[in-house]
């Protein structure tokens, strides 16, 4: 399976693990967007000098080709999800920790 | 260099730490909570990594990389990387909260 399709799967996949899953609904929320978008402005650094140099090389055959400061768009979409489902996965584990002592 | 990539993520340790402590994000001081969430990160996101490598999707250039291989031809950069970029975006997100809290409800 190529790049492009994983990642927009792994996309779908971070979208609904926070609306449905673990239903943090943090895509619902401005303060996400400001964190994610604080990320992405560091990840067009880190993601162009690993792309860049290239630390990574990619197979031409499984992405778009589309680039953004050399990475290619489908990394962005990698991050994006990587980013949800952690920051989900966070304040899920957090929610959990805190419930218990809240009905004592 | 072979330690480009290395010091990439160390940059971005180094980096966001002062947010622990300026911004007070407790991150690092719920490390219970922190270990729990990099865990099933790094088994989805390495597992797409390793069937990546696999496929020849991409690949390293050894030249930047120190040259400790895990099993699947997963370079330790790579295990490392998803361990310090979700730890960093935890932090950017809990400094944004620890910031304007009111912009985390819905």
């Amino acid at each position: 399976m190529n790049y492009t399709l994983l990642a927009a799967i792994g996309v779908a996949l971070a979208i609904a693990t926070d609306a449905a899953v673990l239903r943090t609904r943090l895509l619902r929320q401005r303060g996400f967007w400001v964190a994610y978008a604080i990320v992405l402005f560091f990840q067009l650094v880190t993601n162009g000098v690993l792309t860049g140099l290239p630390v990574v090389r990619y197979d031409a055959d499984r992405i778009l080709g589309l680039r953004i400061i050399y990475a290619p768009i489908e990394d962005l979409l990698f991050a994006f999800a990587m980013v949800t489902i952690t920051l989900s996965v966070w304040v899920w584990l957090g929610a959990r920790v805190r419930r218990p002592r809240r009905q004592r | 260099m072979h330690a480009t990539y290395l010091l990439l993520l160390a940059a971005c340790v180094v980096g966001t730490l002062p947010l622990e402590f300026v911004l007070h994000t407790r991150v690092y001081a719920q490390w219970l909570r922190l270990i729990g969430t990099l865990v099933p990160v790094v088994l989805v996101f390495g597992a797409w990594d390793l069937l990546a490598i696999h496929q020849h999707t991409w690949g390293y250039n050894a030249k930047y990389l120190v040259g400790v291989t895990l099993p699947g031809r997963l370079p330790l950069e790579e295990l490392l990387f998803f361990l310090v970029i979700p730890t960093c975006s935890i932090l950017a997100f809990e400094a944004v909260r620890a910031r304007q809290p009111e912009w985390f409800r819905e």
